[in-house]
């Protein structure tokens, strides 16, 4: 790999051993993809906390920049973390501080988490704690070289905003904090955009849900090549296009799509494949969504449902109020919980708007900074669990060895009032 | 006994490093995060062929990575928990892979000559050269 005299100088340790540290995982890095060189990149979204039970452990012990060191520069020597070269967000975190008592977290870890996110603001990385930054005020513009973490937000930036990242992983995001570089390699290049499958849709797509239910199947179908649908009928909206690209990046690998006619570089089928041929062209009708819905329900069998979780990808202030509208005037069973998960900017505003105290009054909880799969965080004897997320679904059981039912949002608010599933798509 | 049943693929370099051990083959891409217990090497993902599998010690053939972006952090426990995978062979060259692979310290190649899928099967002995981009496959019995 070509290095610029400045990322050889880095390399050489001039700007110090964590950045020496840095470029050197970098350089690592970009031999093992076989990249040419770097790029720079002023937008990083990655994590740098110590919130989940392992790295909670390790930063109890060793400290904060023995995190960093080995967890985000693969660097087993301890070395000081100085401020982070560029602008840096951080996602989402292992638990929420306002819910620890709910989420079963001891007091003692809340003092670990506040230490971990003291000591994130310092290096100056933005507390967004989010997989969502992009509906909180990091929106990447068009053509943007970022070096972004969380497969849900890459798929979204790069398809739907037209940035450019890879997914990065918690080392590489590290380093390019403090260097901002990334290794120019993959949907840096224009023609790793192109469309490689075409997937012309037979059937209306209309909720949420059935979005998540089509990226199920599409990241099923192309793994991690990039699919271009064709035939879509009506715009999504963000939060269609949020849960399509989160199940893609789930059951497969995608990290770039094309929807023609919608998306900003597939103003037709022909421009999003670059005028090169489909390696396949696939059909999606209602056989094929059928066939997601009962992959992403292979792990629910019990009606009695304990767990209702919303908000995998962190909930828009338009899905709260989806919810709010659902759940007005009625109450969740006795028998289970309902808890939502949002950004804390977002959560800010549904508490002045009202959304948190329809919510709280129906007995369910707004939460932020974590899911329930990434902090696994559930209510105490969750045995079977709800979501209207079919990523959630995918991961929640495997993570959690609970069983878990996918459906609409209405089909979740409906189980969390009566504690019994049923599903207007089964 | 001589080197009649031992089969040399020759690739790209990832991660360099000598290991040799046992195969454990899939032909399903690997999640890292929320597909794997990374406290002891367990494939924990609901419809994985390897589910229950563990790749601790273990040469870990595979098309590639797919998932969560957490795929290197997860690799990355598992070897400070001596769960990794001793070496790892595969095809599909993605960030998550390479990082991952960079982050377990494992010797790793890729681009092979013939797919590793085809030739290798679990429980042969395979010795990774990642500095050589070699493979070399002892089939079992």
């Amino acid at each position: 790999m070509k290095l610029t005299a400045q990322e050889q100088a880095m390399l050489d340790g001039r700007d110090g051993p964590a950045r020496q540290k840095a470029m050197d995982l970098l350089v690592r890095y970009g031999e093992a993809l076989g990249a040419g060189r770097l790029v720079d990149t002023n937008n990083v979204c990655g994590t740098v906390g110590a919130s989940t039970p392992f790295l909670r452990d390790y930063g109890a012990r060793h400290g904060m920049d023995a995190v960093f060191s080995e967890f985000s520069l693969d660097s087993a020597e301890v070395v000081e973390i100085p401020k982070v070269s560029v602008h840096a967000s951080h996602l989402q975190q292992g638990l929420d501080p306002d819910h620890a008592e709910l989420q079963g977290i001891p007091p003692e870890v809340v003092k670990v988490y506040r230490q971990g996110e003291a000591y994130t603001m310092k290096l100056g990385v933005q507390p967004l704690n989010t997989c969502a930054p992009y509906t909180v005020g990091n929106v990447p513009k068009m053509g943007e070289h970022c070096a972004w973490m969380e497969s849900s937000a890459v798929i979204y930036i790069n398809a739907v905003l037209g940035a450019r990242t890879n997914a990065e992983g918690r080392e590489s995001a590290g380093a390019a904090m403090l260097t901002g570089k990334i290794p120019y390699w993959g949907y840096h290049l224009d023609e790793n955009r192109l469309g490689t499958h075409l997937l012309e849709l037979d059937v209306d797509v209309r909720s949420t849900a059935e979005w998540g239910l089509l990226g199920y199947y599409v990241g099923e179908m192309v793994q991690e090549c990039v699919p271009v649908l064709a035939g879509v009928r009506e715009a999504p909206d963000l939060a269609r296009l949020k849960h399509f690209g989160a199940a893609a990046a789930s059951s497969g690998g995608v990290e770039m799509y094309h929807l023609a006619g919608f998306t900003p570089e597939a103003p037709t089928v022909q421009a999003a494949f670059g005028n090169r041929k489909p390696i396949e062209s696939l059909k999606v009708g209602k056989a094929e969504l059928r066939k997601a819905y009962e992959q992403v329900n292979s792990t629910a069998k019990d009606p009695d449902v304990d767990y209702i979780m919303l908000g995998c990808p962190h909930y828009t202030l338009g899905q709260i109020e989806e919810a709010c509208r659902l759940l007005q005037g009625r109450r969740v069973h006795g028998n289970t919980s309902l808890w939502i998960f949002t950004p804390r900017a977002t959560k800010q505003l549904a508490d002045r708007k009202g959304y948190t105290k329809i919510i709280t009054d129906a007995g369910a909880h707004l939460m932020s900074d974590t899911c329930s799969a990434l902090g696994r965080v559930l209510p105490k004897g969750t045995k079977v669990a709800a979501v209207d997320s079919a990523k959630q679904a995918h991961y929640l059981p495997a993570i959690m060895g609970v069983q878990c039912w996918f459906g609409t949002t209405a089909d979740c608010i409906n189980a969390a009032v009566t504690g019994k599933w049923s599903s207007e798509l089964g | 006994m001589g080197d009649s049943n031992k089969i040399v693929l020759r690739g790209r370099k990832v991660v360099g490093g000598v290991a040799e051990g046992e195969a454990l083959v899939t032909k399903d891409r690997i999640s890292g995060w929320g597909g794997i217990d990374p406290r002891t090497g367990t494939v924990i993902e609901t419809r994985h062929e390897l589910r229950g599998k563990s790749f601790a010690g273990k040469v870990l053939v595979f098309p590639g990575a797919k998932g969560s972006s957490g795929w290197s952090s997860q690799f990355h426990v598992a070897r400070l928990a001596g769960a990794a995978p001793l070496a790892m062979v595969f095809n599909e060259m993605t960030t998550k892979i390479a990082l991952g692979a960079v982050v377990t310290h494992a010797p790793s190649v890729t681009d092979l000559d013939r797919d590793p899928l085809e030739v290798i099967a679990t429980g042969d002995w395979v010795k990774v050269d990642g500095d050589r981009g070699i493979v070399e496959v002892t089939k079992k019995g």
